[in-house]
């Protein structure tokens, strides 16, 4: 009797959970579906979305001011199709020491061509070659997130009142 | 002796007048005789000047073709495209024949393979690239220019500095396209000490 009883019992919780497990996915995925700041996709997690139309590269050749000093520069013109790879770097058709002189180019700064024991060597160093691991193009792509970044001045200005800004 | 005879019988037959022929047909035959050979020559020219017939050897489709493809001369918002031929073969038919004569050298190359492989490709990619390079460097950039005019430009449509670079090296003709814009097609060989 007793035997039959537990297992009577054991039935029951396992139905039991079965059911609070249900109603727990029912209820997440509700608020999946309600919470539109979940994903970056701003959408349904269920829906397949129409992709947004492709942003557009920032061609203007005009420099950008950085957000902090040794903030890479970012690339303020197309690059669709520039080679990086053993046998040439396109980027340095231009960029080079060599080159700027025609280009009118910013040359890549000196900390490119150290080595890492801050050694400058007479060309760029290997570990500094591929200029895509820190400069980027920039698109006129909506950012997905807000952002309150302030740069340094700003932070100085709003801790010391009374300082100006140089 | 019969061989010289027959020689012999052969160039008088072809030395004398027509015995059977009127003056008319032979006039009007040859006419049309040339009409067919020559449009044959020319359809048969013009099939060998298609993209269709460049990739079909793997040599060009494996390789040069398939690095075309991501290029903007292939894939663009506009829809235009530049072919195999509109690049490598000139457009004026006297320059164009020679160019097809040089090719005789590709068919050469082709019989006994000289590219057969990826591996043997980049490793004469330097000298095959060179080629063109030299080609393009004689010309003005000729393939270029049949549709990059110069004189039709609208630097201010263009980015800064190409707008800058454009007014100062190729309007006074201190440079040609190809100087500046290798490799917008193809990937490029090792351009160690290359000029650039």
């Amino acid at each position: 009797m007793r035997h039959q009883d537990r297992q009577g019992l054991s039935a029951r919780a396992v139905l039991l959970a079965c059911a609070a497990v249900l109603a727990t996915a029912l209820a997440a995925g509700s608020v999946i579906a309600a919470d539109t700041t979940a994903t970056l996709r701003k959408d349904d997690i269920t829906s397949q979305k129409a992709p947004p139309p492709m942003a557009r590269v920032e061609n203007r050749d005009l420099k950008r001011a950085r957000n902090y000093p040794e903030q890479p520069p970012t690339i303020p013109h197309q690059i669709r199709d520039y080679q990086i790879d053993r046998n040439v770097n396109k980027c340095l058709t231009c960029h080079s020491r060599t080159a700027v002189e025609q280009s009118q180019a910013p040359m890549v700064s000196v900390t490119h061509f150290m080595d890492r024991d801050g050694q400058v060597r007479g060309a760029v160093s290997p570990r500094r070659y591929f200029c895509l691991q820190c400069h980027v193009p920039q698109t006129d792509a909506k950012p997905l997130v807000g952002n309150t970044f302030r740069d340094v001045d700003a932070v100085i200005q709003e801790a010391i009142p009374g300082r100006k800004e140089n | 002796m019969a061989l010289r005879d027959s020689i012999i019988t052969l160039w008088k037959t072809l030395t004398g007048p027509a015995r059977h022929f009127s003056l008319g047909f032979l006039t009007f035959g040859g006419f049309i005789a040339g009409i067919v050979f020559w449009g044959g020559f020319n359809t048969a020219l013009e099939l060998t000047n298609t993209e269709t017939f460049c990739i079909s050897c793997h040599e060009m489709r494996d390789n040069v073709y398939a690095e075309l493809k991501s290029t903007i001369h292939y894939t663009n918002r506009s829809g235009v495209r530049a072919t195999c031929p509109d690049c490598h073969v000139p457009h004026q038919w006297t320059d164009k024949i020679a160019r097809k004569m040089q090719a005789s050298k590709e068919v050469w190359g082709k019989i006994f393979g000289t590219i057969s492989t990826r591996d043997k490709f980049l490793e004469k990619r330097l000298e095959l690239a060179g080629h063109e390079w030299e080609r393009l460097k004689a010309n003005d950039s000729l393939e270029c220019r049949n549709c990059h005019n110069f004189e039709f430009m609208d630097f201010t449509a263009q980015s800064k500095r190409a707008a800058d670079h454009h007014a100062r090296f190729l309007a006074n003709r201190e440079k040609t396209c190809i100087d500046c814009h290798k490799g917008i097609a193809h990937r490029l060989p090792d351009m160690a000490g290359i000029a650039k």
